[in-house]
C-alpha cells in the first residue's frame, strides 16, 4: 500500500520535470552546444554538427573541438558587455519607476469600494486583450515628433518646439513601463488586497503617525508582492527586443537587440547563443534569490 | 472574587451628582452617507469603570468605541476624555489603547516586539522598554513566548499578546473590540476573570463592546443596552437584569415572558393587567401609567412557580399545560401552554438529587408568582 502511493506520489512530480526537460533543458543544451560551436558558412551556419550516424571516434572529435571561444570572444569586446550593463540599467531605472507608478495604483485599487475593485482590476488587465506588438507600436503613433503627445502639448502651449522622445532611451523607458506595469500591479494588489485594514489602524493607536504607519506596517508586509512585481517586470525588460527595436533609436543598446543582430544581420549563431547562455546565468542570479525571498516570506506569513 | 466584589459594591460614581465624568459623549451622533449609525447619543462613563457596551451586530457600538479611539469623528456632538475635547484629536495623540477584534497583531514580528511596539513610537530608552515588555509578558503569562510569531500562537495566547500589547503604553483607558469573541467557551469564561483583575491591578477604565450579554454581566459596572443607534438602558448588571426598561432590553438579556395585557387599574406601584389568560398583577417600572394602555408583564422564568396544584393566596395563579422540559442539570425548563395558547417559560432549579413524582409531558401544572417578581413594562 505504502510503496504504491509512493510510486503515486512520485509519478504526479515526474510530469513537471518531464515538462522541464523538454521545453527548458533540451533546448537549453542545444543552445549551450552552438554556443560551444565554430561560427563556419554553411546551413546551418556552425560546426561541428552531430549525427546519429557518426561513429563513436567521430562523435568523441567533434566532442572535443566544442570550446569557449565565442565566450572569450564575448568577453574581449566591449560592445557586448556594455549591451549587458546597458541592458540591465534600463532594466533597473524602469523596474523602479515601475514600482513608483504601480505602488500607488495598487494601493489605491485595494483601498476602493468591494463593488468597483473587479471593474478596476479588469481595467488593469484590459491591455492585454490587444497584441503586445500592436500596443507598442501604437506608442511610435503617440510619440513621435508630429505625434499625439506634441501636438496636445503645442496645442495647450505647455511646449513650443515638439520633444524628441520617439528613437531614445526615453521612450523605451516609457514603453517598458507601460507594458510591464499590470505585472506590477497584480502582485502588490493581491498582497495589499489580503492585509488586514485593522493592522494599520492598530499601528495608529499604538502611536503612528498616518504615514508611519503605512511604511512600518503596509510598505512593510507588501514587500513580498514588491519582490513579486519588481522581479516580473525586470527580467523579461532585461532580455526585452521589440520595445528597444522600435521605440528606441541608434543609440539604445540593449541585450536582446545585439542577440538579434548577431543572429539574422550577421548569420552568427553561435555567438549569438553564447550571448543567450549569458543572458540565462545573469536572469538565473535574481531568480534564485526571489525563490529564497519568497521562500522566507511564506514562512513568516503562514 | 470575593476580594472583588467588596470592593467593587462599593464603586457607584454614576451615582454620585458631584462626580466627574472621565469619558462623556455629549449628543453624539454619526452618520454614514444616509445610515446614521449612532444617534443623538449622551453617555457618561466614569474613571476606574469596567463599562460595557452591549447590543446585537450594527447597532452602533462598534462605531462609538472607534469614535472613541480616534478612527472616526462624530457627525454632530462633541466627545470629552478626562474634560479635554477629543474633535481633531489623531489617534495617536490620544491617552487611550484599543484592543482589536481581529488582535490586529503584527505578523511580521515577534511577540516581544509586538508588545515593544507602542512604547517604541514614544521613543522609550530600550532598556526600559525590555523592562516593560517583561513586565507584560508575565502579566499574561507568556514568558517563553516572547520570540515566537503571531502565527505559531493559539488563539488564546494571541488574545494575550493583543492585551499585553494594548496595555503596555499605560493608557487611561483602554478599549476592548469583542476581545473574547473568537475564544472557545470554557477559555472565555477564564479569561473574563483575568481581565478583570487585569483592571483592577492596573486601574484602568475599560470601556467594552460585546455582543454577549452573559459576557457583559460577568464583568461590569455597568451595561449600556444599544439597539439602531441609542441606548435603550443603561445601568448595573442587577438593574438590567431586574429592572429593564423595555421588553427589548429585558429580552436581550437573558429568558424573559412576556405577557401582554390592558391596564385595568393602578395603585401606586401596583399595576393590574387585564390579559387573555386573566388578570395579572405586577410592579410599575415608570411612574405612571394611562389605564386602557396596552403593557406587558415582564417575568423570568426563574421567578415562576410551579405546583400541581392551587396554592393558596398566590397573587396571580395560572393554569397550563406542560408542553415541553428542558433537563439542564441544575435546572429544569419547562415550557407550559396557557388557556390562551401563551407558552410561559419555567425553571425549576433541581434541589433534589431524587424527585419521586417529576412533573411530565402533558401533565396540567399551576404558574404562580408574586407581584414584585416581574415587571410592568409600557414599551
Amino acid at each position: 500500500m505504502n510503496i504504491v502511493s509512493a510510486i503515486k506520489a512520485r509519478l504526479v512530480i515526474i510530469v513537471p520535470y518531464i515538462w522541464l526537460l523538454f521545453f527548458f533543458l533540451l533546448p537549453f543544451l542545444l543552445v549551450l552546444k552552438i554556443a560551444l560551436s565554430d561560427l563556419e558558412y554553411g546551413q546551418p551556419p556552425y560546426a561541428p554538427q552531430f549525427s546519429f550516424s557518426d561513429g563513436w571516434g567521430e562523435f568523441w572529435s567533434k566532442l572535443t573541438s566544442l570550446d569557449l571561444e565565442n565566450f572569450i570572444f564575448l568577453i574581449g569586446d566591449s560592445l557586448y558587455i556594455n549591451s549587458y550593463l546597458s541592458s540591465l540599467q534600463i532594466a533597473f531605472v524602469s523596474t523602479v519607476l515601475t514600482l513608483l507608478i504601480g505602488f500607488p495604483l495598487a494601493y489605491g485599487m485595494a483601498r476602493a469600494p468591494d463593488g468597483l475593485r473587479p471593474i478596476l482590476l479588469m481595467l488593469v488587465i484590459l491591455p492585454f486583450w490587444t497584441s503586445f506588438l500592436i500596443r507598442v507600436y501604437a506608442w511610435i503613433g503617440i510619440l513621435k515628433q508630429e505625434g499625439l503627445l506634441n501636438q496636445l502639448l503645442l496645442w495647450l502651449g505647455l511646449i513650443h518646439t515638439p520633444l524628441e522622445i520617439l528613437s531614445t532611451n526615453k521612450a523605451v523607458y516609457i514603453g517598458i513601463i507601460y507594458s510591464y506595469l499590470p505585472f506590477m500591479v497584480l502582485p502588490i494588489y493581491s498582497t495589499l488586497e489580503k492585509m488586514d485594514e485593522s493592522l494599520v489602524e492598530a499601528a495608529r493607536d499604538l502611536g503612528c503617525t498616518r504615514i508611519g504607519a503605512f511604511w512600518k506596517v503596509t510598505a512593510r508586509l507588501a514587500v513580498p508582492g514588491i519582490l513579486a512585481g519588481c522581479l516580473l517586470v525586470f527580467i523579461p525588460a532585461v532580455g526585452e527586443f521589440v520595445i528597444p527595436d522600435l521605440l528606441g533609436g541608434s543609440g539604445t543598446l540593449m541585450i536582446g537587440k545585439t542577440l538579434w543582430i548577431e543572429f539574422f544581420n550577421n548569420s552568427d549563431w553561435t555567438v549569438a547563443s553564447a550571448l543567450a547562455i549569458i543572458l540565462l546565468i545573469v536572469l538565473v542570479v535574481p531568480i534564485v534569490w526571489f525563490q529564497n525571498a519568497q521562500a522566507r516570506a511564506t514562512e513568516q506569513s503562514r | 472574587m470575593p476580594s472583588l466584589g467588596s470592593i467593587r459594591r462599593s464603586f457607584t460614581p454614576w451615582d454620585d451628582p458631584g462626580a466627574k465624568p472621565y469619558i462623556s459623549f455629549q449628543n453624539v451622533t454619526k452618520r454614514f452617507g444616509s445610515f446614521v449609525a449612532v444617534e443623538n447619543l449622551s453617555l457618561d462613563v466614569y474613571e476606574r469603570e469596567f463599562f460595557s457596551l452591549l447590543g446585537p451586530s450594527g447597532c452602533g457600538k462598534t462605531t462609538l468605541l472607534r469614535m472613541l479611539a480616534g478612527f472616526e469623528e462624530p457627525t454632530e456632538g462633541e466627545l470629552f476624555l478626562d474634560g479635554q475635547p477629543l474633535k481633531g484629536v489623531p489617534p495617536h495623540k490620544r491617552p487611550v489603547n484599543m484592543m482589536f477584534q481581529s488582535y490586529a497583531l503584527f505578523p511580521h514580528m515577534s511577540v516581544a516586539d509586538n508588545i515593544a511596539f507602542g512604547l517604541k513610537q514614544d521613543g522609550m530608552e530600550k532598556a526600559a522598554r525590555d523592562e516593560r515588555v517583561q513586565q507584560m509578558l508575565k502579566l499574561v503569562k507568556l514568558e517563553e513566548f516572547a520570540r515566537r510569531k503571531p502565527h505559531q500562537l493559539s488563539g488564546g495566547q494571541r488574545q494575550r499578546v493583543a492585551l499585553a500589547r494594548s496595555v503596555a503604553k499605560r493608557p487611561k483607558l483602554l478599549i476592548l473590540d469583542e476581545p473574547l469573541g473568537a475564544l472557545d467557551k470554557k477559555l472565555r469564561e477564564e479569561t473574563q476573570f483575568e481581565l478583570m483583575d487585569l483592571q483592577q491591578e492596573l486601574g484602568l477604565t475599560f470601556m467594552i463592546v460585546t455582543h454577549d450579554q452573559e459576557e457583559a454581566m460577568t464583568m461590569s459596572d455597568r451595561i449600556a443596552v444599544m439597539d439602531k443607534g441609542i441606548i435603550v438602558q443603561t445601568g448595573t448588571p442587577v438593574e438590567i437584569y431586574e429592572a429593564p426598561n423595555s421588553r427589548y432590553v429585558a429580552d436581550f438579556i437573558g429568558s424573559v415572558n412576556t405577557l401582554e395585557g390592558k391596564v385595568e387599574s393602578s395603585n401606586g406601584d401596583r399595576v393590574v393587567l387585564d390579559g387573555p389568560d386573566g388578570k395579572i398583577t405586577g410592579a410599575l417600572r415608570e411612574a405612571a401609567i394611562n389605564k386602557g394602555a396596552t403593557a406587558w408583564f415582564a417575568i423570568r422564568p426563574e421567578k415562576i412557580g410551579i405546583s400541581r396544584t392551587r396554592p393558596e393566596g398566590a397573587v396571580n395563579a395560572f393554569e397550563g399545560e406542560v408542553w415541553d422540559i428542558a433537563y439542564l442539570g441544575d435546572m429544569t425548563v419547562l415550557n407550559v401552554k396557557l388557556g390562551s395558547g401563551a407558552v410561559v417559560q419555567a425553571a425549576m432549579l433541581n434541589r433534589f438529587r431524587l424527585v419521586e413524582e417529576p412533573i411530565g409531558y402533558d401533565e396540567r401544572v399551576w404558574l404562580t408568582f408574586g407581584a414584585e417578581s416581574g415587571i410592568v413594562l409600557d414599551r
